[in-house]
């Protein structure tokens, strides 16, 4: 098992935002099961556009919740410009790092943040600058591990 | 972390805790009889007596004639030194060998490395059991066929192989067969003559003996040469000085898991019934891997639907509960473990499996305990699960239509 920081076994412990929104103003899924990670961010927008409130939902090891978690505290309250703004790179210094193995699992964070921000996008018949449509599957392009 | 109020290790198939009388077996032998057993002086030739003595008294275990047992550093020397000693003696009568779809890696990765050096190796398929058919195993039999390795009880989901069966179809083919019987000695009555292996291989700290000591058997008359180029050790056939105080050890520590064996074992499968009774009584969208009833006696491993199996582990950490995993995650690569592929799981759910092995120190209480954790915690990762939210709103959309 990989060894994790205490931060990151804090939000794995205590993960914040986890939950669902009621009729979200965007949502978003990516990852797959048989990878063994799956992440849905909800997001509700206001008409400024600025993120009231964010909630998740991860199948996934403890670096994928945490990374989930971390997120999403990342960019509640914030702009959508602001949002598109935080990388997986931020969510993992937010955590003190994560084992060399599990740095995929913040790509999978921001990947569901944008998923849900094309589908507010979309909804709403609205282009975001700088956003491009996600891949639904982020592990698609991945190569084949050596195994020993 | 918060260190939690109880802890309860149902780890055994991963390690064990060295038994108090084999700490006390093995001390005089790190610094009293401290000889090289090769010694001529007195010094030299205690340590080789004890050596003697560990040898006899194993083997009396084993119902086998004390030279045809090798001492080695663990399980994985032993099987290496098996499968690929063996088909490089026999080579002349084919380059064929015959494993499972559900082995260690010990015995996989000496099959790759051997398949590298231009030898064959044939995996056969489980039932949903994870129990290998021996008409398969006849089937798949050729006119070079060498060898073949069974699991005897499978390190992962306990089940336990026919291996009489298996050993019977060998012998009426010619075919030389090595049991891996890590998992499997201390927790099955073995006798090596009665069975009628050509090679068994075994490993210390699964039975309360340290790591770092296990034993390779061979028949007498079976051909192989040193898996390690150096002295004249172990009749020449396994160089390198003995590993005396570990060797004591193993020996005392089977002796105490044969003199108790019945009620030992009888104990531990009447707790690990329980355990299975209680979780797919108590847990939803659960099952249980490997046989039913032909598993080793402190084997428990289950699937749980929706949920993944480090997140699982990690949770159980935090209540003092240590276990293992064959998702994938748990263990550093991106595919589940083979085993639990192997006996027909599907990726996802694969994921979300836990193994609880117990062993000699395991009560009722610590099993208890797991089992009320496992709810909250199978609970708690299920309300986080996007899977699990899918499958209760498809379950809503069918009851809404009808």
């Amino acid at each position: 098992m990989a060894s994790y920081s205490e931060k990151v076994m804090e939000h794995f412990a205590n993960p914040r935002n986890m939950g669902e929104i009621a009729n979200p103003s965007g949502v978003g899924t990516v990852g797959n099961a048989q990878c063994g990670d799956i992440m849905r961010v909800y997001f509700d927008i206001d008409d400024k556009g600025v993120i009231r409130d964010v909630k998740f939902k991860t199948f996934g090891c403890a670096a994928a919740v945490a990374t989930s978690s971390m997120a999403t505290e990342l960019v509640k309250g914030k702009t959508i410009q602001e949002a598109l703004e935080v990388t997986n790179q931020a969510v993992c210094e937010a955590l003190d790092g994560l084992p060399p193995v599990k740095v995929h699992c913040s790509l999978l964070a921001e990947e569901a943040i944008h998923a849900a921000l094309w589908d507010y996008a979309e909804k709403n018949s609205i282009a975001i600058e700088g956003l491009v449509k996600p891949k639904s599957d982020i592990h698609e392009d991945e190569a084949e591990e050596e195994d020993y | 972390m918060s260190h939690p109020a109880r802890t309860v290790y149902l780890d055994n198939a991963a390690t064990t805790a060295v038994a108090p009388e084999v700490i006390e077996e093995m001390l005089p032998y790190f610094s009293r009889y401290y000889g090289n057993p090769s010694a001529l002086y007195e010094l030299g030739q205690q340590a080789r007596n004890a050596i003697t003595d560990a040898r006899e008294r194993i083997a009396a275990h084993l119902g086998a004639n004390p030279p045809d047992l090798y001492f080695t550093s663990c399980g994985t020397e032993s099987i290496n030194w098996a499968l690929k000693e063996t088909m490089f003696a026999y080579s002349q009568n084919g380059r064929h060998l015959i494993t499972t779809s559900v082995e260690h890696h010990a015995t996989t990765h000496s099959c790759d490395w051997l398949k590298k050096r231009g030898y064959e190796v044939t995996y056969l398929p489980v039932d949903q059991y994870g129990m290998v058919d021996p008409a398969q195993f006849e089937a798949a039999i050729r006119p070079d066929t060498v060898l073949a390795s069974i699991i005897y009880g499978n390190n992962e989901i306990g089940t336990i192989q026919p291996l009489e069966q298996l050993i019977d179809v060998a012998r009426r083919h010619g075919v030389l067969l090595h049991a891996d019987a890590v998992q499997a000695l201390g927790n099955l009555r073995i006798d090596v003559t009665k069975l009628d292996v050509d090679l068994l291989s075994a490993s210390g700290h699964k039975f309360y003996a340290p790591k770092g000591v296990g034993f390779l058997y061979i028949k007498k008359g079976l051909r192989t040469r040193s898996f390690l180029d150096g002295g004249a050790q172990e009749r020449k056939r396994r160089a390198g000085t003995e590993n005396v105080p570990y060797i004591m050890g193993m020996a005392k520590a089977l002796d105490l898991c044969m003199a108790n064996f019945d009620e030992r074992v009888t104990r531990e499968t009447v707790l690990r019934d329980h355990l299975i009774k209680r979780v797919l009584a108590e847990v939803e969208h659960c099952r249980l891997n490997g046989h039913r009833s032909l598993r080793l006696p402190g084997n428990a491993n289950f699937s749980f639907e929706f949920i993944e199996g480090e997140s699982l582990l990690l949770s159980l950490e935090q209540r003092g509960i240590m276990a293992s995993s064959g998702s994938a995650c748990a263990s550093g690569s991106l595919d589940p473990s083979h085993v639990l592929l192997a006996i027909g799981l599907p990726h996802e759910i694969a994921h979300g499996s836990l193994r609880l092995t117990l062993g000699r120190d395991t009560s009722r209480a610590d099993i208890d305990y797991t089992v009320e954790a496992l709810k909250e915690i199978v609970a708690h990762l299920r309300q986080m699960s996007p899977l699990y939210e899918d499958f209760v709103a498809g379950k809503k959309q069918l009851s809404a239509r009808k």
